[in-house]
């Protein structure tokens, strides 16, 4: 693990993770006995980005737009259905099961749902030495619950505590255990799915504080999916928005919450309340009309456009790129791409 | 008992008006007290937010003015819900359905679980018409129709007769929503209306209360745990701690410049663009267990203002003036620390 002392990413640094056009398509399938293949839902299709050390990617989206699909490959739970994923250069879907397992020490993930994800019926020691199981050359048995206390330690739980069970700790506490696993074998990136969506607001701040901390510390890298806009802000150097299983626009913070330019982004960043009533009443706002389409069944064209109120005929047959067009600085997958409009969202 | 038309409702009683309400839980732990000493109004026209964390007091206060809190467990102690005057927990139960779904009415956060997944939408909506108007069942699923259209449903006449799964959660809660003012209630109760549903839906269905609420003067009682939300859309709010009200204030008065400690810990603690990176303000420790409740007032462990008296004694909800209310000993340096 690398001691950088800072946050963000080193901008010569190469990238510790490298995603080209990544692909999950779930089959949809029919019948009992002769399972035949009708279509597939389009989950996540053809995303791509690069994560240096020490940097952080936002990714927002509404529900069902790939957000966790995408996690999971990344983590190694799910199998692409075509694509790639490089970790230090070495693509983890090309390797064989040994190389595989070996690289995936190196990307861990922090899940929602602190409640859940912990086995109720193992102690917190036992749940942060679960790794070490896993990847038995990592550390002799002697040294875990040592490296274990040192653990609960960084995450600001007491060591002494370490013979609890998940009952005996609060939400947040909880969130911390996860995270003190996830950290177990050192990674160099932490893939964080809503680490704070199910905790309360005045114990949010407090795990992103810890997560920030954790990142100066050991210049980890993060991909954080939420969907607390202010919260992704706060955070990331980098944002990505997500719909229907796409990014349909990239940028950094400013470029997204500033100037976006993509319409669903301005869409969604005008659809968060304000955190305060100070003008209210001429506060402008993009209401979408309908429902997110089935993935599927998605749009042809642009998958946006039957929401979009400046889809065109184009939209319709021509697929936009997520590429940078002219009058704006970052890449944006809309033919139409321009500048801010004048709409509120969370500054 | 009568009850007074909307028309000549008497303007100095007020519309809604909760009073002392305690309410408890008996366990085999102990008593649980969910909500201890509540009390808040709300008018015509006005939109009144609950504010609050999980396990607070919000839902149960909410259950008890529409009586449909199991009890047991629940025991209610003390107080009143009074509806235009009239304590509603002294009527009997035939007294009580005609104000439930009539004068108040409530929509859930969870609109799936809510709602009958064997019957149509449509069936439900003008079930609410049979029931209570004796409507026949032509004319109550036309009115149905018509409750689907005004709560912005595309295509209803061809949706009605649809059933729950068949619809998303914005439409779902749409569907809720129509059920909820079916019967042109005064007071509609929105129970974390939006907590499940994406930012964009919830932003369309805050609209949809705002435009129904303007187009009726119904009284809006909205629970939350979202600031943000509260900002947008309340002309009040109370906000709830370990069973209290800790904070009661008008919404520009209470985000300008806090009463509570812990009204100003949660609005410290939204990120602002100057602290981007760094740390975010964070209120240590975390909420009390309700059945092992701190002395004096429940948020000492976790203030920064706390004095020895905070020990000893549970702070009052003091009239503080400009119509604001503070459960604090040290209200004046709380407000004065926002001035700096
Ligand atoms: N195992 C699966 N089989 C079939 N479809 C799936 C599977 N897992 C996910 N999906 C579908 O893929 C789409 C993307 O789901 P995903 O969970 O990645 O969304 P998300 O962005 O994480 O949403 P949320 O914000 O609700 O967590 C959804 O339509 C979902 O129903
Ligand atoms: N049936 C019950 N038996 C025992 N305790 C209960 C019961 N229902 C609620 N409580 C307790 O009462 C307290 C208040 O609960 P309530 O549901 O009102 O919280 P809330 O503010 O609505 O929270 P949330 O934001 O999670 O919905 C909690 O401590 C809860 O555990
Ligand atoms: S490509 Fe067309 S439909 Fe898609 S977002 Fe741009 S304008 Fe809208
Ligand atoms: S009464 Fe004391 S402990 Fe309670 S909020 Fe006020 S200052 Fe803090
Ligand atoms: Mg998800
Ligand atoms: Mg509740």
């Amino acid at each position: 693990m690398t001691q950088s002392g800072e946050r963000g990413p080193a901008p010569s640094a190469e990238p510790v993770l490298e995603v080209r056009d990544l692909v999950k398509h779930y089959p949809i399938t029919r019948g009992i006995l002769f399972q035949r293949s009708y279509g597939a839902v389009q989950a996540v299709d053809g995303v791509s980005f690069d994560l240096r050390p020490g940097e952080t990617l936002g990714v927002v989206g509404e529900s069902g737009s790939g957000k966790s699909t995408l996690a999971k490959m990344l983590i190694g739970l799910e199998g692409p259905t075509s694509g790639s994923i490089k970790v230090h250069g070495k693509d983890i879907t090309e390797l064989d099961r040994r190389g595989a397992k070996r690289m995936r020490r190196d990307i861990q993930m922090i899940f929602q749902d602190p409640y859940t994800s912990l086995n109720p019926r193992m102690t917190v020691g036992d749940i942060i030495c679960e790794p070490f199981e896993i990847h038995g050359d990592v550390l002799p048995s002697s040294e875990r619950r040592g490296r274990a206390q040192e653990l609960l330690e960084v995450v600001g739980l007491n060591p002494e505590h370490i013979n609890r069970y998940p009952h005996q700790f609060s939400g947040g506490q909880r969130q911390r255990i996860g995270i003190a696993r996830a950290l177990a074998l050192r990674p160099s990136i932490l893939v964080c799915d809503e680490p704070v969506s199910a905790l309360d607001v005045s114990i949010q701040a407090q795990v992103i504080n810890l997560l920030i901390k954790l990142q100066k510390e050991f210049g980890l890298a993060y991909v954080f999916i939420a969907h607390d806009l202010s919260v992704v802000r706060h955070i990331s150097d980098r944002v990505s928005v997500m719909y229907l299983g796409r990014f349909v626009e990239s940028g950094t913070d400013t470029e997204i919450y500033d100037h976006a330019s993509h319409p669903y982004s301005q869409a969604l960043l005008s659809a968060v309340p304000n955190p305060t009533p100070v003008g209210r009443e001429s506060r402008q706002r993009i209401l979408l009309s309908g429902d997110v389409p089935s993935p599927a069944d998605p749009p042809s064209g642009c998958r946006f456009r039957t929401r979009c109120w400046k889809a065109e005929e184009i939209c319709s047959t021509d697929d936009p790129e997520l590429t940078v067009r002219p009058g704006s600085d970052h890449p944006s997958a809309c033919h139409f791409a321009e500048g801010p409009l004048e709409v509120g969202g969370p500054r | 008992m009568t009850l007074q038309n909307r028309d000549s409702g008497d303007s100095s009683v007020p519309l809604l008006e909760v009073e002392d309400l305690q309410v408890e839980f008996h366990t085999r732990a102990g008593v649980l007290k969910a909500v201890d000493g509540v009390s808040f109004s709300v008018d015509h026209r006005e939109t009144l937010a609950v504010l609050g964390e999980s396990g607070s007091g919000k839902s149960v206060t909410a259950q008890t003015i529409m009586g449909i809190l199991d009890m047991p467990p629940a025991v209610i102690a003390g107080g009143a819900v009074r509806y235009r005057g009239t304590d509603l927990l002294g009527l009997s139960p035939p007294e009580r359905r005609a104000i439930r779904g009539q004068k108040i009415s409530m929509i859930f956060q969870d609109a799936l679980s809510a709602l009958n997944p064997v019957f149509s939408v449509g069936w439900q909506i003008a079930e609410m018409f049979r029931v209570h108007r004796g409507m026949s069942r032509r004319e109550a699923k036309k009115r149905a129709i018509e409750l689907m259209e005004r709560v912005h449903i595309p295509a209803a006449a061809k949706r009605v007769d649809d059933f729950p799964h068949q619809f998303s959660g914005g439409m779902r809660q749409r569907i809720m929503i129509a059920m909820a003012i079916a019967l042109d209630p005064e007071v509609l109760i929105a129970d974390e209306p939006t907590t499940a549903l994406d930012v964009t839906v919830q932003a369309q269905i805050m609209e949809l209360l705002a435009e129904l609420q303007e187009e009726s003067g119904m009284g809006l009682i909205l629970i939350t745990h979202d600031l943000g939300v509260v900002a947008d859309i309340a002309d009040r709010t109370a906000v709830m701690y370990a069973g209290r009200v800790m904070e009661q204030a008008g919404v520009f008065d209470a985000y300008a410049a806090p009463a509570h400690p812990y009204t100003k810990g949660l609005l410290e603690s939204i990120p602002r663009l100057d602290q981007k990176g760094g740390d975010l303000f964070s209120i240590p420790g975390t909420p009390p267990d309700l059945l092992h409740r701190p002395s004096g007032c429940a948020f000492r462990p976790r203030c920064r203002f706390r004095t020895d008296e905070c020990l000893t004694e549970d702070p009052p909800l003091h009239d503080i003036g400009g119509g604001r209310g503070s459960a604090c000993h040290h209200y004046q340096e709380v407000l004065d620390d926002a001035e700096r």
